[in-house]
């Protein structure tokens, strides 16, 4: 008998085959071409001494299978290379649904992209009914779609509708949502996991269809139609000029159809194509980014139990009500009940809008508890301080909860503006003080900007940087330097968007520039977003410490008492929370000089935050731009795109910028030593 | 003398803290928190500033006389909640409003006796989501249509409905009403209040009495080492027994009308304990456990005895057990320097009163040959009553036990005496001890 090295099969009394992956030197599944390739000699094998069952199932703990081997994209070169994989793939996928015998994939843990597209290509899918078991087609945020033929399968599996609303969104769908769509047929416990597949395999039912009215949509008439409705929804998240593949998927779709073969052999062509382009070569790049920055959480091992925020502002509070929803207890502290009870009611609404089931939600705010006389304090694991930004009162703070806290817990701050070295003098172990400067919105920003003093320890950077990784974030590790890196970055794009304004230059005009070159919000929205009196604030002690102007308008604007948003007046005007903005604003700029005008600030001064070493290198500065500010994703974030538009090029331009405008434009001294890299 | 009067036996019992909720006054609506959601709150802070870790409770005792649907066995409820443990064995005990001190009583046995060394024990009461149940008609009609499956059964089903079928139980009137006599409580007072010759002036008096003493601890921060905070999720917060009226004048309590009676009736509501909602614990631990974890003695739990009289006087249920208990106990009423008899009504309080001064009364139903004697308003009931903090039944037991040894500590007392009356006809009584 053959040995595999990814595969181990076996036969139980009653003839089934029992088809068990674990992939070698990995602790997830991937389908990788050598996996693949013994798939299909395994199908093949089948197909000649035919089970009289099979079930695929997966041998590792995390889940049934990750989906295709995303390193492998990155060594695909041309596009005869893509296809011939993707095509091999298919094959055996075909291969797989033709066997005359009942086919199972049993399920568990995560069941992405190639791995549900396999499940898709078995006759019958059991999944484990537990909140770890997600299945998805994320295909889309690599800038492709699915290619083994899963979009096909969906299709006919679910029917149209909701087969584009997973893969054009990529989200994932638990066990119990599946099985209400009719993508898997069983969603039991682990008890019953082994006596469904062998229940379907006895008495193997007739393979479910979705409604008429869902097969409806599939039809030739009903296309069009539905497709143009696709293309509207997609076109508010993502411009065909950046994101390409939804669009190629809803054509492919319209032109064929699910129903016919000819669908399969589109895709294929398809996704040949997208996977070389250069948005999905740089989305590819930002999901091993996203690795990177995970892998930072991973190197301690700490077990976080509980946590503890002083300061039940917004930030705090949020905070602490994230760390709820991770699964920790919290307490939230601050002066007197009347400062906390405004954060129980945000965390509330968050446990509301994140648990459906009772029992969870219950548990949730269980975990949170109000703690105005401190008294869980001394059972936390990490400490994080979000009190107002002074310097004498974190330093009490400190001084104060230094002898009541756990021996090793983990002491952070989440200030953005005062150095850590200054908080350190409070402390008698300054080396256990680290900054863990998250996002507003807490529950949305995935980064987490884990600060290092010159005194902070090695050992507490990493159990910071676990402890981020812990709740769900992204910990990006930077030296304490004024701003940070996503402040700093961002700051010269916001006051030179605010300088435009003063200029003339429209809002609209200014954001609309900024979203055209993929931003997610344009900086004058941005600004009015955060509040005007905290960009000021953050933007007074930028200047103070690195220099530079800030704009009389900004000022103005705080003086007045129009803040943005939350007082429904800005710089734009705000009707029930949305901007009332003009369609067509005359601007005296042209759109690429605006453009020009806030990207090369913000390349300036990422060129500076690197030659400062704030992070360690280029990728960390992307990675950060991309995660705590959404810096468009396509582009593979700011010193890519500075470098694939070239350093000289960059160079020559600010040097022109400068003439005009002004020192602010002036290249950061940066820029030599990125000059003798690039060489 | 009978087993019935033999004092507790065994190891001391210690009490090492406690804490409360604050008492929410019910306002027609459910409140914002059930039972097991205000026991879970006064526990977290309480557990959280304990040398020891929650699982290592011998077990979890609490009280409470209407749980909600969702929590049967309320106290193992809580104690997961509270992150207790799978391991810790909970147990939820019910005597109406005795409840609470009834869970302290059987934590202290077992502590005594030897079989714990470390138990949390208290009494939690949710009476504004106290349940609206169908009656029995509609129960009935419910179930007939379950069973009827073809269409001239349903018809035929519905033609029975009657209007008066959705005419609702009120769960908390049921559950203030002794089934065995058909008296709600409000006129077992009613009765006592004839009996002893309470006056509606001397009630009234009581009650202001009672608004202002809580006022005054309220104003001088005595209750904040008791008191935890609660937090709604709608932003709201309570730090106080909310149904306090520092401002209430003889008049306006003479003002309102009779509750019970309604025609020729005493009892107010100004002059009944408010219904409410809150939760008390208190950590009570063996004298090896408090060397052990080295803890802070707030007390020591002596005895506790209960006494069952006639269900229509249920009110005086104090003085049978607190005769009882002074009497093993070989104390004279003098020698208790402060009195917690929980305020279920003013007219009952001031019933139990007169009784235990009765001579008459002493002879003739508790079997002595002198009065038991007076208690001044000085030593009873130091920081107000149910009257202005409210009753949540099951939790009141507890409550008075944590306050009177509260009382001790800050008036540098010897001993105390936590008693109340309890539906259905008993008296329980606690005896405490400053250490």
């Amino acid at each position: 008998m053959t040995t595999y090295r990814h595969w181990r099969l076996e036969t139980d009394g009653e003839g089934f085959a029992w088809l068990h992956f674990d992939h070698a030197d990995a602790s997830t599944n991937v389908l990788s071409s050598e996996a693949l390739a013994e798939l299909g000699e395994l199908i093949d094998r089948f197909h000649r001494h035919l089970p009289r069952g099979l079930v695929i199932l997966s041998a590792k703990s995390k889940g049934f299978i990750a989906g295709a081997d995303v390193r492998e994209f990155t060594r695909i070169e041309n596009r005869r290379q893509a296809l011939d994989l993707i095509q091999t793939a298919q094959r055996h996928f075909h291969r797989l649904e033709r066997l005359p015998c009942p086919t199972i994939a049993r399920i568990h843990g995560f069941c992405l992209g190639g791995g549900l597209e396999l499940a898709l290509a078995c006759h019958y899918r059991v999944a484990l009914e537990e909140p770890g078991t997600r299945l998805g087609v994320p295909e889309i945020r690599l800038g492709i779609h699915p290619g083994f033929g899963g979009s096909v399968r969906l299709i006919r599996r679910i029917g149209a509708p909701k087969a584009f609303e997973m893969m054009l969104s990529g989200r994932t769908i638990d066990a119990r949502t599946a099985r209400r769509l009719g993508l898997v047929d069983h969603a039991v416990p682990e008890r019953h996991l082994d006596r469904a597949c062998r229940h379907l395999l006895q008495h193997p039912p007739r393979r479910k269809r979705p409604a008429w009215w869902l097969r409806l949509s599939d039809t030739a008439p009903v296309r069009p139609l539905f497709a143009e409705l696709l293309r509207r929804q997609v076109v508010k998240r993502a411009p065909p000029k950046h994101y390409p593949a939804p669009y190629a998927l809803i054509d492919l779709w319209q032109r064929h159809g699910a129903g016919s073969d000819a669908m399969f052999e589109a895709e294929a062509e398809s996704v040949a194509d997208l996977i070389l382009t250069e948005t999905s070569r740089n989305l590819v790049r930002v999901f091993f980014l996203r690795e990177r920055l995970k892998g930072h959480g991973r190197k301690d091992k700490t077990p976080f139990e509980q946590a503890h925020v002083i300061g039940a502002g917004v930030m705090g509070g949020d905070i602490a009500a994230w760390c709820s929803v991770q699964g920790l207890k919290v307490g939230i502290q601050d002066r007197a009940p009347e400062y906390v009870a405004p954060a129980v009611q945000r965390a509330w609404r968050l446990f509301a809008r994140k648990f459906k089931r009772g029992h969870e939600r219950t548990a949730a705010g269980d975990r949170f508890i109000p703690d105005p006389k401190s008294l869980q304090l001394g059972r936390a694991d990490v400490v994080i301080e979000a009190i107002i930004e002074n310097l004498e009162a974190k330093r009490n703070l400190f001084r104060d909860l230094e002898s009541s806290v756990k021996s090793d817990a983990l002491l952070a701050t989440n200030t953005s503006s005062i150095p850590l070295e200054e908080l350190a003098e409070a402390l008698r172990q300054p080396e256990r003080l680290v900054g863990l400067h998250f996002f507003n919105p807490v529950a949305k920003m995935q980064l987490v900007e884990v600060v290092r003093g010159v005194r902070t320890s090695e050992a507490c950077a990493a159990k910071a940087a676990a402890f981020a990784h812990r709740i769900g974030k992204l910990p990006l590790p930077v030296r304490s330097a004024p701003g940070f890196l996503v402040n700093r970055v961002l700051m010269p794009y916001l006051m030179e968007a605010v300088i435009m304004l003063e200029e003339g230059v429209p809002a609209e005009a200014i954001d609309h520039a900024a979203t055209d070159f993929g931003m997610p919000m344009g900086p004058i929205l941005l600004a009015d977003t955060v509040g005007l009196d905290i960009c000021l604030a953050v933007a007074d002690i930028l200047s103070r410490q690195l220099g530079g102007e800030v704009p009389t308008l900004l000022r103005e604007k705080v003086s007045a008492k129009q803040l943005g948003r939350k007082t429904g007046k800005g710089f734009y005007a705000y009707k029930r929370g949305k901007p009332v903005a003009r369609k067509h604003a005359e601007s005296p700029l042209p759109q690429e000089a605006i453009e020009e005008r806030l990207i090369l600030r913000l390349l300036n001064e990422c060129v500076a935050v690197l030659g400062e070493k704030v992070v360690e290198d280029a990728d960390l500065v992307d990675a950060g731009m991309i995660f705590g500010t959404g810096f468009a994703p396509f582009r593979g974030g700011p010193m890519h795109y500075l470098k694939k538009r070239g350093i000289e090029a960059c160079l020559n331009r600010l040097e022109a910028l400068t003439q005009r405008y002004g020192e602010r434009f002036k290249p950061d001294k940066g820029w030599e030593g990125l000059k003798c890299v690039g060489q | 003398m009978t087993t019935r009067n033999l004092p507790m036996r065994g190891r001391p019992v210690y009490v090492i803290d406690g804490s409360r909720t604050p008492c929410l006054k019910a306002r027609g609506v459910p409140g914002p928190f059930t039972a097991s959601d205000l026991a879970l709150r006064a526990a977290q802070p309480l557990l959280a500033r304990q040398p020891f870790e929650p699982h290592e409770f011998d077990q979890v005792i609490l009280g409470c006389a209407i749980p909600g649907p969702d929590e049967a066995n309320i106290a193992r409820v809580v104690a997961l909640r509270a992150g207790c443990g799978k391991a810790v064995p909970a147990w939820t005990v019910q005597r109406n409003c005795g409840s609470g001190m009834q869970a302290i009583d059987s934590a202290a046995r077992d502590i005594a006796a030897g079989r714990s060394g470390l138990v949390l024990a208290g009494g939690a009461e949710a009476m504004s989501h106290a349940p609206v149940l169908f009656n029995q008609a509609m129960v009935t009609w419910l179930g007939q249509w379950q069973r009827a499956r073809r269409l001239s059964d349903r018809l035929r089903q519905l033609a029975q409905f009657r209007l008066s079928h959705l005419a609702p139980i009120i769960g908390l009137l049921r559950g203030l009403t002794d089934p065995t006599v058909g008296l709600i409580m409000g006129k077992t007072a009613e009765i006592l209040a004839w009996r002893f010759g309470v006056s509606r002036e001397e009630m009234d008096a009581f009650a202001r009495q009672s608004h202002r003493r809580l006022a005054a601890a309220q104003a001088e921060g005595r209750l904040a080492d008791e008191i935890e905070p609660l937090f709604d999720g709608g932003g709201e917060f309570y730090d106080h027994d909310n149904g306090v009226r520092p401002d209430v004048t003889l008049e306006k309590l003479a003002a309102l009308k009779p509750v019970f009676d309604r025609d020729f009736g005493l009892v107010t509501a100004g002059n009944s304990s408010q219904v409410t909602d809150g939760a008390a614990w208190l950590i009570l631990a063996s004298e090896e456990a408090v060397k052990r974890y080295d803890l802070n003695v707030m007390g020591q739990i002596v005895d506790c005895t209960w006494a069952g009289l006639d269900p229509a006087q249920m009110g005086l249920g104090p003085v049978y057990a607190s005769a009882s208990l002074l009497q093993r106990q070989r104390l004279g009423m003098d020698q208790i320097d402060f009195w917690e008899i929980n305020e279920a009504f003013a007219a009952q309080v001031l019933a139990c009163l007169k009784a235990l001064a009765d001579e008459t009364f002493c002879r003739e139903e508790l079997g002595l040959d002198h009065p038991l004697g007076e208690i001044g308003h000085d030593r009873l009931n130091v920081d107000g009553g149910a009257i202005a903090v409210g009753h949540p039944v099951g939790m009141s037991g507890a409550r008075i036990v944590l306050h009177l040894l509260r009382i001790l500590q800050q008036k540098q007392g010897d001993l105390g005496l936590a008693t109340l009356c309890i539906g259905g006809g008993q008296g329980g009584a606690m005896l405490l001890k400053r250490v």
